[in-house]
């Protein structure tokens, strides 16, 4: 006789065999959609707790969602930031932009100025609202859908053009896809096309501004799709081990490319329940309300800045269009879901509120979105001086062979030789 | 980096480091006098690394320095890309180079392309510090040479000291650079050097010229390989541990080898390499990593494209086997005395 557990099947007893589980999103091409089943609380019912508070204290605001702007257009409880008019205007203005920019560089696409394109339609407000919410000197570590914020802080929009055509002026040099932006000065972090990677980046740089005594805080976002990579564990346990002075942002809009938000654990519990294993506090944000999305922002910087810690947030929204130029979402979602979400258009809810509140009106609006689409038609002719993709006006040769090290080893002197070789082959005219 | 003027090797005193204290001497000068240098790792900061390495340093330079991590080696290379974003110059420990796997898309994706994809407005002056190598009864996890892997990223250094001497001039220009280095350090000969009999006592670098190391700062570029014995009968390429065993197998045979230590595998210096092939007409390529793929192959490729018409020989080839590093048949794995031995007759034998 063996000891020890029982070798054989025989304290299985009846039981049925095992079953794998595949999540499936509840909405497919042509389903209607009925969207029931999501608990949207009322604005303005969350509790607002002090800044300086206990993690474990957001253990219900990591469950619920942080809402402001209500159903009459009124900002509404605890959460509300309560910015002047000329604020909200100014984010108004900048959501509005980011979205006039999406739509003309989409046709640029299609025009074939470009190879690739993301749009953020539909996720404005958490973009827009987080820049306006931390100091201009934050370092933001983004993912590829945070135009928003450089074109919060100022970036010339030529520039993002220029960096979108690949061309002679991008800064860049035609190295990176489109939308990689990098804007050191502006506080905003190379983009790369592997997710999650600047997340535990985010909480490095925390930790330097933290080591040098610092006061500028570190910002990074990523989707709820990348939430599942070994990077985001890293990321909150080393944001909670040192207590980093660091915000981290999970945009949760529901899709990662044709992969619903069950593949990344949604199915179970919320993301931003995730902060309280780490023991760091959690926000759960409607994302597509810029009042909750600033106010939100301002609480986990005002935190982070007061040495109190790191903060984890949800922001619940819907990519309202593909996940790229690249994507059609009519091959695996039903076309009725950004219609009926239930939280709206941001741009919308904003506008609605500062026309509630007597400081805007649809004629301003009209007005303002033709003004915008002018400045982003002229930005893009200003940019197409310096050439569109695959029209030759792109930065000179011999730069491919850069920037690789900080001085040029030999096997790429050689191999910058052997390129400029075969460009005179096959162009004998050619010069640089 | 340093203000002062290196001191010239001639002139510093120098004492009898092993290879440990050498690296912690190096440690210990540049964050002296670089206060944006910090170092990270598992058990590197109260306990002073698992090999010593970073003893005292805690102590000296305070927690805000030097300090321990979380396991997790994604997390310790990308922070250490996110502090040298901010203007940090970090050195963090990877245990063991067997664990780095965890942190290779921070490595690779982002450390060695910040500076290409940001067009150099980002940039990781990171120096990854990692034991390597077996020969210490440390099974397959804790053995690996897995020097070819980096070597084959567009944007990393490599960088492998084989005395202490080297150790110390090689890390203090690593972290100098900036550009992110990998720094392997061969544990085998941590304590000494290693002939490749391991059934003979070990030595100490105490009686070796290599342990014999300056006081104070000094560097030794990277990308300058070093002639360890001048010869004329072949010429061997070598780093690391292996630099050793291929003095020693040489040397009992009586064989006029030109023995080349090549510290950096990327930038090669290949002007050394060339040069002594075309004197030599032979060449025989060491390492104690798997073979294919391994780094040989590139030497070997590189030698026979730029140096043919020198060569009396083919190209010989000696590694470790491509069998993960077993714990109880290691020296049947480590390309001992006996392997390189039958290398360099065949060399010696052929006819050209």
């Amino acid at each position: 006789m063996t000891e020890g557990p029982a070798r054989s099947g025989k304290l299985r007893g009846n039981l049925p065999p095992l079953e794998f589980y595949v999540p499936e999103p509840r909405y497919r091409p042509g389903d209607t959609v009925d969207y029931s089943h999501l608990e949207i609380p009322e604005a303005g019912t969350a509790a607002r707790p002090d800044e300086a508070c206990e993690a474990r204290e957001t253990g219900p605001l990591t469950t619920g969602l942080i809402r402001v702007l209500d159903d009459g257009s009124q900002a509404v409880g605890p959460w509300n930031p309560n910015l002047d008019p000329e604020t909200l205007r100014r984010i108004l203005r900048m959501m509005a932009l980011t979205r006039a920019f999406d739509d003309r560089m989409y046709r640029g696409q299609r025009q074939g100025k470009t190879s690739f394109y993301m749009k953020s339609t539909g996720e404005e407000a958490i973009s827009v609202a987080c820049a306006f919410a931390l100091a201009e000197d934050d370092m933001v570590f983004p993912s590829y859908r945070q135009q928003g914020i450089l074109i919060s802080r100022g970036y010339p929009l030529v520039e993002m053009i220029n960096q979108i055509y690949s061309n002679r002026a991008d800064k860049l040099k035609g190295r990176q896809l489109p939308i990689m932006y990098s804007a050191k000065d502006y506080g905003f972090f190379t983009i790369s096309g592997n997710l999650a990677t600047q997340f535990p980046q985010a909480v490095g740089w925390a930790m330097a501004s933290a080591i040098k005594g610092d006061t500028r805080i570190a910002t990074s976002f990523i989707g709820e799709g990348s939430s599942a990579e070994g990077d985001f564990h890293a990321a909150m346990t080393f944001a909670a081990v040192y207590n980093a002075p660091v915000v981290l942002n999970v945009v949760n809009n529901q899709w990662a490319i044709s992969s619903f938000s069950g593949f990344a654990g949604a199915e179970r519990t919320t993301f931003a329940a995730r902060a309280a294993g780490y023991g760091i506090a959690g926000l759960r944000v409607d994302g597509n309300d810029a009042l909750a999305v600033y106010a939100a922002m301002e609480w986990a910087a005002n935190r982070a800045r007061a040495n109190k810690g790191p903060t984890l947030i949800e922001h619940f929204t819907y990519r309202a269009e593909g996940h790229s130029t690249s994507d059609d979402p009519s091959a695996y979602r039903s076309a009725r879901e950004a219609e009926e979400w239930p939280l709206g258009d941001p741009v919308m809810r904003l506008k609605n509120h500062l026309i509630a509140l007597g400081e805007w009106s649809d004629a301003q609006h009209a007005e303002m979105d033709r003004a915008l689409a002018e400045d982003v038609r002229a930005a893009t002719k200003e940019a197409e001086k310096n050439g569109i993709l695959g029209h030759g006006l792109h930065h000179p040769f011999h730069t491919m062979f850069e920037d690789v090290f900080e001085d040029l080893p030999w096997h790429l002197r050689e191999q910058a030789d052997q390129a400029i070789r075969e460009r005179r082959t096959k162009w004998p005219e050619w010069k640089e | 980096m340093l203000e002062e003027e290196p001191v010239s090797l001639h002139d510093a005193p120098t004492r009898p480091l092993n290879m440990i204290e050498a690296i912690n001497d190096a440690l210990d000068i540049m964050m002296a006098h670089d206060p944006d240098i910090v170092i990270m790792g598992e058990d590197v900061g109260y306990f002073g690394g698992v090999f010593r390495a970073t003893a005292g340093l805690q102590g000296k330079y305070g927690k805000n320095r030097v300090f321990d991590s979380p396991i997790n080696e994604c997390g310790i290379i990308g922070a250490a890309v996110g502090m040298a974003a901010y203007g940090l110059r970090p050195v963090p420990e990877i245990q063991f180079a067997d664990y780095i796997y965890p942190g290779l898309d921070q490595l690779i994706s982002e450390a060695a392309r910040l500076r290409y994809r940001s067009a150099g407005e980002f940039i990781a002056p990171i120096t990854i510090r990692s034991p390597f190598g077996g020969g210490i009864f440390g099974g397959q996890t804790h053995s690996q040479s897995p020097e070819a892997l980096f070597t084959h990223v567009a944007g990393l250094k490599t960088v492998i000291p084989s005395t202490p001497h080297d150790a110390k001039g090689l890390l203090i220009a690593a972290i100098e650079d900036n550009d992110p280095v990998i720094f392997f350090e061969p544990k085998r000969i941590y304590n000494g050097p290693f002939d490749g009999n391991y059934d003979s006592p070990s030595k100490t670098w105490k009686a070796h010229p290599g342990g014999q190391v300056p006081e104070g700062y000094y560097s030794i570029p990277l990308g300058k390989a070093r002639t360890v014995r001048e010869g004329s009968a072949m010429t061997v390429l070598v780093y690391g541990t292996m630099v050793h065993v291929a003095e020693a197998v040489l040397e009992a045979k009586g064989v006029d080898a030109e023995i080349i230590d090549l510290r950096t595998l990327v930038p090669l210096d290949m002007e050394a390499v060339e040069k002594s092939v075309e004197k030599t007409g032979k060449c025989l390529v060491i390492h104690e990593a798997t073979r294919t793929s391994g780094f040989g192959a590139e030497l070997a490729s590189l030698v026979q494209e730029r140096c043919f018409y020198h060569l009396e020989a083919p190209i010989e080839r000696v590694t470790g086997f491509d069998t993960p590093y077993p714990h109880s048949l290691e020296w049947a794995y480590f390309p001992g005395p006996v392997r390189i031995g039958e290398a360099v007759d065949r060399l010696m034998n052929a006819d050209s």
